[in-house]
């Protein structure tokens, strides 16, 4: 099964609208992709609960119809 | 989920210092990202229970409820849920989870 990057990016953004995005395809499958997402909203936060509000904004996606997203996320510098 | 497999969760998680659920065993990954966290762990010489959700698919339903996190592998140190493979591997890079296992308590042996 696949998707489709700008849908990924697009549901991100709809649900953490401050995120800076970015998805790669990893084998140009559109299977794997790894996804940098920094945002301020992650600020204070752990890793998981950073992790979590990404998975939340795909809606039930990770884990089936996206199988491969390596994920990233970081805080702003200046935030 | 089913009440015994909530309990079965707890009692592993809790019975062991450091537990992963994963896809295959941990000689026999079957799957690139339990294999990631499986290489990390064994590097680190850490001494951990591998649990192949695979073979018991109450498990595989079960452990992601109870973290509520949708994937797996999934590694828990002293029964807190600490990641999946991206977690791992980035804590591993920056030495935070040689520090976390450190600080509960858990023998870090970092093979050559």
């Amino acid at each position: 099964m696949a998707m489709d990057a700008a849908l990924i990016e697009s549901l991100i953004k709809e649900s953490i609208p401050d995120a800076d995005v970015r998805i790669e395809d990893l084998r140009g499958d559109g299977d794997h992709y790894a996804a940098y997402v920094e945002s301020a909203t992650f600020k204070g936060k752990t890793r998981v609960q950073q992790h979590k509000m990404v998975y939340d904004a795909l809606q039930g996606r990770m884990g089936g119809e996206l199988h491969a997203l390596a994920l990233q996320t970081s805080v702003p510098k200046d935030a | 989920m089913d009440d015994s497999v909530a309990e079965r969760i707890k009692s592993d998680i809790t019975s062991n210092d450091v537990v992963l659920y994963m896809k295959g065993t941990p000689v026999f990954p079957q799957c690139g990202f339990s294999s990631t966290v499986v290489q990390v762990l064994t590097h680190l010489g850490v001494k951990f229970k591998g649990i192949d959700v695979l073979s018991d698919p109450s498990i595989r339903e079960g452990i992601k409820q109870f973290s509520n996190w949708p994937t797996i592998p999934q590694l828990y140190v002293k029964g807190e849920f600490l990641g999946g493979c991206d977690i791992v591997r980035e804590m591993y890079q920056t030495g935070e989870l040689q520090e976390l296992l450190s600080n509960n308590g858990i023998d870090v042996q970092i093979k050559a």
